[in-house]
């Protein structure tokens, strides 16, 4: 069991995290955050492997990973 | 549950200028957490080019200077050879190392100075709005080579690791990219021996990273990452070099 959070209001929508996610658990939001940019949001589950790609990718340091 | 990834205490915990998808991120992140995990922070001196990385001072929480267009190897020599303690790198992009910064960077690798150099490729001109790098690949169109760059007029790609190889004061020399999670890895390694290098007074050691420009290339972020991954390694090869 593990979890990730995003830093939204870091986030710029590059959607690497999404991309290489192994279990596709990270989509892009329906709300801007205050930069105008759609951010990643993480579909709270059990199924998260905590393997860190998407913070590992992330050009903007905003993911942590907790398992 | 335990933090297993979490941000370097090197890295200043504010939002960069670069735009979405850029690799300069990836390299200002991986190079704060060697710092970190070589508990060099008090020690080490970042020289910062000019080009889109021009302002990485603000972004690392370490002592950096900032160099004229190109001299950061001539900058990072004169700290280095005051302050041999100190572990000094340079972090330079292609136009900055490989254009108008060539003659000091020669001469620096040439007189094997115990320095480490952080090469960001990304085939491009970022800062100034896109136009042809000495690194452009043939046939990619820029703002300069509006119908792709063709070796009759503009020259060949130049390969500025492959030629600072030769040289006997260069003792390591590695190119990496950013393509997927794992050559970020890869690419971490990569510079952390390089740090190593200088640690150890092993001289000059020089990573080029395959880095993105999603928007001088006119590509997603993910798209990027496959060109980098399908054509920039074709002609820039990826692994230790020296």
């Amino acid at each position: 069991m593990a979890r990730i959070t995003i830093d939204k209001e870091k986030c710029k929508g590059c959607f690497l995290c999404v991309a290489f996610c192994p279990k596709g658990l990270i989509k892009k939001s329906d709300k801007l955050n205050k930069r105008g940019a759609n951010p990643a949001e993480f579909h709270e589950t059990d199924a998260c492997l905590g393997c860190a790609m998407c913070a590992v990718i992330c050009p903007d340091c905003c993911i942590e990973v907790y398992k | 549950m335990n933090k297993v990834f979490s941000h370097p205490k090197s890295l200043r915990n504010i939002a960069t200028h670069y735009c979405a998808g850029c690799g300069h991120g990836i390299a200002h992140r991986l190079i704060a957490e060697t710092v970190d995990e070589l508990g060099i922070r008090e020690k080490v001196i970042a020289v910062a080019p000019v080009g889109c990385a021009v302002i990485a001072y603000e972004y690392w929480d370490f002592d950096c200077s900032e160099a004229a267009h190109g001299r950061a190897l001539a900058v990072a020599t004169a700290i280095k050879r005051v302050r041999p303690d100190n572990i000094v790198f340079t972090y330079q992009g292609d136009g900055d190392l490989a254009a108008i910064g060539t003659n000091e960077t020669i001469h620096a690798a040439n007189r094997g100075e115990n320095l480490t150099v952080i090469f960001i490729n990304n085939a491009i001109y970022g800062m100034t709005g896109g136009q042809m790098a000495p690194t452009t690949l043939l046939k990619q169109k820029t703002a300069t080579t509006p119908n792709g760059r063709e070796a009759s007029f503009h020259g060949y790609p130049l390969k500025i690791s492959e030629m600072l190889a030769l040289l006997a004061g260069v003792k390591y020399v590695e190119r990496v990219s950013f393509f997927s999670p794992q050559q970020v890895i890869k690419a971490k390694q990569a510079i952390k021996q390089a740090f190593l290098n200088q640690i150890n007074n092993t001289g000059f050691s020089l990573v080029e990273i395959l880095s993105p420009c999603p928007t001088y290339w006119g590509k997603s972020s993910k798209e990027s990452l496959d060109w980098i991954r399908d054509v920039m390694t074709k002609e820039f090869p990826l692994g230790r070099i020296k």
